[in-house]
């Protein structure tokens, strides 16, 4: 690089003056009503807020699943409003995994094809995608349940499934929109403690979606919607002071 | 993604609904079958009726009075034997041209009685018509002149009155009246619903006696070739046109025959067709609406396929080549059963059944077709879902 001023890496997200209204037969509903953010690279934050605060709306702009009615959505750097829906597709697929509050398995197929489904869209060939959601599978301690069925699975190793979906395809954020909403204590403890080794260890960033307090206290830091404003973006005292330690230059 | 995965996961999502698949190719393949089946019975038919009519001899023209057509009324003949010597002169070779009279009579033997197909003929008949003899002779000029009772049998009659015992030379009584056997024919089937084998031969003078009328039935005139044909047919009808001005006559030509039946046969196995693809289409509606309830009813997979990375097109190919693999696994069910169909109904029963490949290649068409058609807004539908929607949807 010969531009001195960029040495720092793009966030993983920068939102400025995101808004998002919805039209309910008529009635135009604001749920975002201007968020201004910036998540890096790395982080491990939880949005919390009631139901109805548009936590969930944020949410949907982050993963590319929805568009912006106005203001900048930046995701690794790219500004989504130039993107048009296949690449919106793409971008979702490269850099963003996802963990939903009901798991959201394929019911009749195993969890190697499961995992290995995000590959499927990107390209992959058969048997690279097999063993790199073997691999995955085997991080999150189901290396044994390669042909099992989400049926045949408790609630806590479909979420752990989930999991290594959202991570089969090396993305650079991991969303997880209440990840332990359907799981009892335990099970939702072995998913946060998965969520934060992952967040460690590989430096993913993890933003989760949740109105558990507890949860929420697992992440270092916590943004606060509420009426679809950011109410208090705070970070926790135990958490690192920078999360950007591996890519200073 | 690629196609053969598209494929594969299209083979999967119709293999965990099982039973809705069948279902659902089930009215395919009941279209297909029955194009298959129907066609097949339609050309059959088609091709044992051109036999029939090529197995009478080749290059023949019948003349009989009235209008030939189909639907026009047999017209009351007024030829008799002078007119068939006036046709001998207008042909120029009198060996080419050969007479019918017809009555149906009772034939016995013994105790044994058959109902059979008089017909009065001559000498000449065997130079025209293609009419093997298994035994015997046929009949000769002098049996004609002088009105001999003697006469050539069918070879059904001559089964049925005589069994294994050999005719020749045998009495048989033909409406009352004694006959010496001469021949016997081989079996040649029958034409237009003419039983062939049930006719009994007597020379036409005898048969005119007999029947207790001077009439003929018609003429019939053998061309010495395909080209000569048209010419001779022309020749024969304004000559009779010009002896007799108030009265019409026709001949008729193999050829015309086989055009007017063939038509007229291809015409109902077209029909045939069309109603069976009927059925095919009704099978592509079934198609389009569980295709539609897949969609609804898989709404959620395609929001999580969606936010995994599926493009629109991903999922429109998906959901397309599901149904396309729908309708061509039910075209070429279809076709099995269908071919296998028409040789059962070939094997045990008398209709003829002649599966055709344009029937198959059409059935196979329509059906990977149907499914393009009835697919395409499913699976758009399908592609188009808004991922955040189609995610909360339960």
């Amino acid at each position: 690089m010969t531009t001195e001023p960029s040495a720092t890496p793009p966030a993983a997200f920068e939102a400025i003056g995101l808004t998002r209204s919805y039209d309910l037969e008529g009635v135009s509903v604001d749920a975002l009503r201007g968020v201004d953010l910036r998540i890096e690279q790395g982080e491990f934050v939880a949005i919390v807020g009631p139901s109805g605060s548009g936590k969930s709306t944020l949410m949907h702009l982050l993963g590319c699943l929805d568009r912006p009615t106005s203001g900048v959505l930046r995701v690794g750097g790219v500004d989504v409003s130039t993107l048009d829906d296949t690449h919106l597709a793409e971008l979702r697929n490269q850099t963003i995994g996802f963990v939903f509050q009901s798991f959201h398995l394929l019911a009749r197929t195993p969890a190697l094809d499961n995992v290995a489904l995000p590959l499927v869209y990107r390209g992959v060939g058969r048997s690279e995608r097999r063993a790199r959601a073997e691999a995955a599978l085997t991080a999150v301690g189901l290396g044994h349940r390669l042909g099992h069925r989400p049926s045949q699975m408790s609630g806590g190793e479909q979420q752990r499934v989930a999991i290594a979906r959202a991570l089969v395809g090396d993305p650079q954020v991991v969303l997880a929109d209440e990840p332990t909403g359907n799981l009892d204590t335990r099970n939702g403890e072995e998913v946060m403690n998965l969520l934060e080794h992952l967040n460690a260890d590989s430096g993913v960033a993890v933003v989760l979606v949740t109105h558990e307090a507890d949860v929420a206290g697992r992440a270092h830091r916590q943004i606060h919607v509420r009426d679809g404003l950011i109410e208090l973006d705070s970070r926790s005292r135990t958490a690192p002071a920078a999360t950007t330690e591996g890519d200073a230059g | 993604m690629r196609t053969a995965e598209a494929l594969r996961m299209a083979l999967e999502a119709l293999r965990v609904n099982r039973l809705r698949s069948t279902l659902t190719m089930l009215g395919v393949i009941i279209g297909v079958l029955a194009v298959v089946i129907l066609v097949a019975i339609g050309t059959g038919a088609k091709n044992a009726v051109e036999k029939e009519i090529a197995g009478l001899g080749s290059n023949i023209i019948l003349v009989v009075p009235g209008q030939v057509g189909l639907g026009a009324a047999p017209t009351q003949s007024r030829l008799d034997l002078t007119d068939v010597a006036f046709v001998r002169r207008v042909v120029g070779d009198p060996s080419k041209v050969t007479v019918a009279v017809n009555s149906g009579e009772p034939v016995r033997v013994g105790r044994n009685e058959v109902f059979a197909t008089l017909t009065g003929t001559d000498e000449n008949m065997p130079n025209i018509f293609d009419r093997p003899l298994r035994r015997g002779r046929y009949m000769s000029a002098t049996d004609v002149e002088t009105r001999r009772r003697v006469t050539v049998l069918g070879a059904e009659v001559a089964a049925k009155l005589f069994g294994d015992v050999d005719p020749i030379g045998r009495q048989v009584t033909i409406a009352g009246v004694r006959f010496r056997v001469i021949g016997i024919y081989e079996t040649v089937g029958s034409t237009f619903g003419v039983a062939r084998d049930q006719e009994v031969h007597v020379p036409v003078t005898t048969a005119q006696r007999l029947i207790g009328l001077p009439r003929i039935n018609g003429i019939a005139v053998g061309a010495s070739g395909p080209d000569e044909i048209e010419s001779l047919q022309s020749r024969v009808v304004a000559a009779l046109d010009a002896r007799y001005p108030d009265e019409k006559f026709s001949a008729v030509t193999q050829t015309q025959l086989l055009g007017t039946i063939g038509t007229v046969l291809s015409m109902l196995t077209g029909v045939l067709a069309a109603i069976a693809g009927i059925s095919l289409l009704v099978g592509g509606v079934g198609v389009s609406n569980i295709m539609l309830v897949s969609v609804r009813e898989r709404t959620k997979e395609i929001g999580l396929r969606k936010a995994l990375g599926a493009r629109q097109r991903d999922v429109l190919w998906q959901f397309l080549i599901e149904a396309v693999l729908l309708t061509t696994i039910g075209g070429l069910i279809g076709i099995l059963l269908g071919v296998g169909g028409a040789l059962l109904i070939q094997a045990l029963s008398p209709v003829p059944a002649a599966i055709t490949w344009w029937s198959i290649a059409l059935a196979f068409g329509v059906s990977v077709g149907v499914g393009v058609f009835f697919g395409v807004a499913p699976a758009r539908r399908a592609g188009r879902l808004d991922p955040v929607v189609a995610l909360r949807s339960e």
